[in-house]
């Protein structure tokens, strides 16, 4: 990586470019900076794992790496924290955060869309607004996108309209709520949601929890009917049966091994391979691949879906100088694919890509940790926690033996922690 | 900072982090990192957990081996504890011990 590109000044065109399209505000950073940097990082994606990696490079290099970043929301909307929207618990606004402290730490935010990576020339092309531009390094954070070939009556725009997923929080989130409200005393929801892996193994059970408890406090003659299309509970089983029992007995009702095969938006009514499951109000999760980018950067190996990289850097094994973090990875294994987890992969690229930066040496030990909490009502909630290092024999990360593990039970203490996890985590993320 | 960090872990005396940091100048930097999600970056805490930031080594690493022997009540820091051997605890409590406490 060593070369022309480490010592690549900040082109005037693209900031010229940038200047015209009315960014110059979030310049004001690179203002102060050495007229010779040691080179830019474009990231694409301001998720958990994308403004983590933004904000540490221009830590930890001290400022002397320029970082983009790059995304097409306004805002950030967090997925944690957002089944608690659905129970009327939690507003949409109490889980959102701007992108405009990033700009302290000389992060500069573009509000847009990627079209095409050449990794080639290096280059980002934008859909609108900017120019293309160069990098150095460039970084991958682009979270899931949903794979509606795999349902046929959902594979349009009309019906995705109207049969939601709110697997990505925003809109979603605050329509499924609104579906909710407008469903009558004694309706059945169905939430269908797919095979491991995808995004957040215990967000489907906590969001049966959450559901189930609007209904108790409001409509208590419904219903929550969950099509689960593995063969069990995959996460905090134990718990989450017990949470079902104890608060919300009757309400609930789980079906295993019932994967969605197609669903007919008009009759309300989901299709597994055997059977038909008509409710009032459907939320079907479809199965899930890395974001399209990835697939266009051809950063995508792994069964068409995810990105394996490198652990020790991040870095894409297939292509070069393109790292890729979060739930868009092909996860190590006993990794979930989770908010945690991408802000530690953060982490460890923004170590390893300011150290290949400036001529220091890798962390050949890397060691993460995760940390998942599920609310089961409004006032209690559960964890599940696992480390993960560096294993020299296998080259992965692994989880550490005899180490981890899931809450005793759920309480009102993990509550607080769990409101304590979301307010750090975020504002590690922002600043 | 990583001057200020092996100065901390020295004057705490604590042998087992020149093991831990072995050719890498910024492992107790890039360990102490992962506890940001719960404790905030640089272990100043953005709300509910404690901060760790300016805390006294010496009492980070006693707390977080209490944590590991079961000796301190937990709901979660005795399972993330007994991931660590000793050389990394005392490479994280080095870290936050450096950096500036919150207000």
């Amino acid at each position: 990586m060593k070369g022309h590109a480490m010592t690549r000044e900040f082109k005037r065109r693209d900031f010229i470019k940038l200047v015209g399209a009315g960014a110059a505000a979030t310049l004001a950073g690179c203002a102060t900076e050495p007229a010779k940097p040691a080179g830019r990082v474009m990231v694409i994606g301001g998720g958990f794992g994308g403004a983590t990696v933004a904000k540490y490079i221009r830590m930890w290099s001290g400022g002397t790496i320029q970082v983009f970043l790059i995304e097409r929301e306004q805002k950030f909307v967090s997925c944690p924290l957002s089944n608690l929207v659905l129970a009327g618990s939690r507003s949409i606004e109490q889980n959102t955060r701007g992108y405009e402290k990033l700009r302290d730490y000389g992060v500069t935010v573009l509000n847009g869309e990627v079209a095409a990576i050449d990794p080639q020339k290096r280059l980002v092309k934008f859909k609108a607004k900017y120019g293309d531009m160069n990098y150095d390094r460039l970084v991958l954070a682009p979270g899931i996108d949903f794979m509606y070939d795999q349902l046929p009556g959902l594979n349009n725009a009309e019906a995705q309209k109207q049969v939601l997923h709110a697997w990505k929080a925003g809109e979603q989130t605050v329509a499924l709520r609104k579906q909710l409200e407008a469903m009558p005393n004694g309706g059945v929801f169905v939430f269908s949601f797919p095979k491991m892996p995808y995004r957040c193994p215990p967000g489907p059970y906590e969001r049966v929890c959450q559901v189930a408890d609007y209904f108790k406090r409001a409509k208590p003659r419904s219903k929550v009917l969950v099509l689960d299309a593995n063969p069990d509970i995959v996460s905090k089983k134990g718990l989450f049966l017990a949470a079902w029992n104890d608060l919300y007995k009757g309400i609930i009702e789980y079906r295993p091994n019932q994967e969605a095969k197609d669903v007919d938006v008009r009759g309300r009514t989901v299709k597994t391979e055997f059977d038909s499951f008509k409710g009032d109000v459907l939320n079907v999760v479809p199965p899930q691949r890395a974001g399209a980018i990835a697939v266009q950067a051809g950063a995508v190996t792994a069964n068409n879906r995810w990105c394996e990289v490198n652990w020790l850097t991040m870095e894409s094994i297939k292509v070069p100088n393109v790292h890729v973090l979060g739930d868009a990875t092909q996860s190590a294994s006993g990794m979930p694919k989770s908010g945690s987890m991408a802000n530690q992969h953060a982490k460890i690229a923004a170590s390893a890509i300011v150290a290949m930066m400036t001529g220091q040496p890798v962390n050949q030990t890397p060691m993460i940790n995760n940390t998942c909490y599920s609310y089961v009502s409004a006032t209690e909630a559960m964890h599940v926690t696992s480390i993960h290092a560096w294993s020299v024999e296998k080259k992965t990360l692994l989880p550490v033996k005899g180490a981890g593990g899931v809450s005793t039970a759920r309480s009102t203490l993990e509550k607080q922690f769990a409101d304590g996890w979301a307010v750090n985590i975020w504002t590690d993320m922002l600043g | 900072m990583e001057k200020r960090v092996l100065l901390v872990a020295l004057l705490a005396g604590l042998p087992a982090l020149a093991a831990a940091q072995g050719s890498n100048p910024n492992l107790s930097r890039d360990l102490a990192a992962g506890c940001a999600h719960c404790h905030g970056t640089n272990g100043r805490s953005a709300g509910v957990t404690e901060s760790l930031a300016g805390r006294r080594a010496d009492q980070i690493v006693s707390t977080l081996k209490e944590f590991r022997e079961g000796k301190k009540p937990a709901t979660i820091m005795h399972q993330i504890s007994k991931g660590y051997s000793d050389a990394q605890i005392a490479a994280i409590a080095a870290f936050f011990a450096a950096q500036t406490p919150v207000k």
